[in-house]
């Protein structure tokens, strides 16, 4: 497939605006627990009460707090949540069990177009989480600057988006639910844990700190957290940026490529 | 002849099912998704090296039962109950929903010999052997990595299953009651909450009042301090108070989900 194939009509992109704004308000009410409550109970409990046991003086990335060190760490590895939830079982459903996807190219719709209108949903997904995470985040104080953090909230949605192309493309690759598991628990949870959402990388050892770098939660966390407390170096927020931009890039030209390649038959 | 068709009958009115044969399903079926099985065990390892040392290194021992412990130590025996509490959950209610609505597996199950008590048994000693073979590997990584300062650890994996019990039976218990998947919203409503905030990773002392009274009251808490108190060899007379908790909170799950399986299937 070449390179300009990943790209939409985008007047057929909007033509299912119905479509995603139907899903949406049928399904809207079952993830106001999961993006609302959830991250507030993270906050609470790791940021003030934990937080409240950390030494003085410990190393936070120059964080005056440790729930203002988490609070930038939790919100973009919700992004990374939201967006593997969005683009694993529904893909896989969308194939599997309710076709529409077979359904949507059955009419002038392109492989292309389906992909970008259904990314272009979990952008929106991403946009209305993390910015009720921000919201909620706001009152305890862990903002150093405003500016940062309305430009923190499109770089969260990037950050998602990062993850989308390349979980479509593997959820129109597997068969079988069971990959979902196995990648939930060798991919998701330890890039929730291990990317400096909840403590410095510094503080892991030498090899696992580099191979932290490389993951896309890293580029996203140390971002995120550099805008919303107003501290960014240039230079490395340009390359957070263009490695999250690239990533974004890359997955979604997988994602046609997959779901085109499944449909084939 | 006759003495051997009037035996033949009673042998078939009065089988010998134990709820075993479940077991052994469960066992056939989960068999074809073992790497699922085995990544299992991965995620409170994962947790116990990212919050227990990752952040550990930010925060200091805490003071348990008159002995310091490190946060890693501290935080260890937290994810051991929580697992064990999550592990049971996810089967006893995930699980058991798809077989009882879509499946229909226990329709098929009670056309032979079995009855509900047996289904319920079953599910039960299923999931509490899955929870038994994870905790038992997380004890033997916390014994390798020092987290563990006492010969009462041993005892904290038969504390696990206790954990495992009440939870699968409570679990098993709500799930009869569920409608659709929606309602396990409300189940993650509940154990969200526990795992974050049953000093799992923080001392119990980070709360006052009511707040820290109804934190001692959930199940979790209680887990959370049995094994904790095993782990550290802080036992006293009051851990006895957890382990009639949890046995309580199973028993009465079994016997409302055996009940509710009644009524489910049989009427």
């Amino acid at each position: 497939m070449a390179i300009l194939d990943a790209v939409p009509d985008w007047g057929m992109v909007a033509r299912q605006r119905l479509y995603w704004t139907t899903v949406y308000k049928r399904t809207w009410k079952g993830s106001v627990v999961t993006s609302f409550v959830m991250p507030l109970l993270y906050v609470l409990a790791m940021g003030v009460l934990l937080g409240g046991f950390v030494k003085t003086g410990a190393n936070l990335e120059g964080a005056p707090t440790y729930l203002a060190f988490v609070a930038p760490g939790l919100v973009a590895a919700q992004a990374m949540q939201t967006a593997t939830g969005e683009t694993t079982w529904p893909v896989m459903g969308s194939l599997k069990w309710h076709r529409t996807y077979y359904a949507m190219v059955a009419t002038p719709l392109a492989v292309a177009d389906v992909v970008a209108a259904q990314l272009v949903f979990v952008m929106f997904r991403l946009a209305t989480v993390t910015g009720v995470f921000l919201l909620v985040m706001a009152p305890f104080g862990v903002f150093e600057s405003v500016p940062g953090t309305l430009l923190a909230w499109p770089v969260l949605v990037l950050v998602g988006l990062s993850f989308s192309g390349v979980f479509f493309a593997y959820s129109a690759t597997i068969r079988s639910e069971s990959g979902f598991a196995i990648i939930y628990r060798l991919l998701v949870i330890p890039l929730f844990l291990f990317s400096g959402a909840f403590f410095p990388i510094s503080n892991l050892s030498a090899p696992l700190e580099w191979l932290a770098r490389l993951t896309p939660l890293w580029h996203g966390v140390d971002l995120t957290r550099m805008l919303v407390l107003g501290d960014v170096r240039p230079g490395l927020a340009l390359v957070h940026l263009a490695y999250l931009v690239v990533l974004s890039l890359v997955g979604w030209w997988l994602a046609v490529w997959r779901l085109d390649k499944r449909m084939e038959v | 002849m006759a003495l051997v068709t009037a035996a033949a009958a009673r042998a078939v009115a009065s089988p010998h099912t134990t709820g075993w044969e479940i077991v052994r399903r469960n066992y056939t079926v989960y068999k074809s998704s073992w790497l699922v099985f085995l990544t299992g065990f991965l995620e409170p390892v994962l947790y116990l090296f990212s919050i227990g040392i990752g952040v550990g290194r930010l925060v200091t021992g805490f003071e348990f039962n008159g002995q310091v412990v490190s946060y890693a130590a501290f935080v260890a025996p937290g994810m051991l109950a929580a697992s064990a509490m999550n592990g049971a959950i996810l089967d006893s209610t995930f699980g058991i929903f798809f077989k009882l609505r879509y499946d229909k597996v226990y329709e098929g199950v009670l056309a032979t010999p079995m009855r509900t008590i047996d289904i319920a048994r079953g599910e039960l000693a299923w999931s509490l052997m899955r929870s038994a073979v994870y905790s038992a590997g997380f004890l033997v990584v916390m014994a390798a990595m020092g987290l563990v300062s006492s010969w009462w650890a041993l005892l904290a994996w038969p504390a696990t299953w206790l954990i495992g019990f009440a939870f699968a039976g409570a679990g098993m218990a709500l799930t009869t009651f569920m409608k659709s998947w929606q309602d396990f919203e409300y189940i993650q409503l509940a154990i969200v909450p526990m795992f974050l905030f049953s000093a799992t990773f923080f001392p119990i002392t980070a709360f006052g009042g009511v707040l820290r009274w109804v934190v001692e009251a959930t199940p979790l808490y209680r887990g959370v301090t049995l094994t904790r108190e095993l782990t550290t060899g802080a036992v006293t007379v009051d851990s006895l108070v957890s382990v009639v908790y949890l046995v309580a909170m199973g028993l009465v799950g079994l016997t409302v989900a055996s009940r509710r399986f009644d009524r489910l299937l049989l009427s």
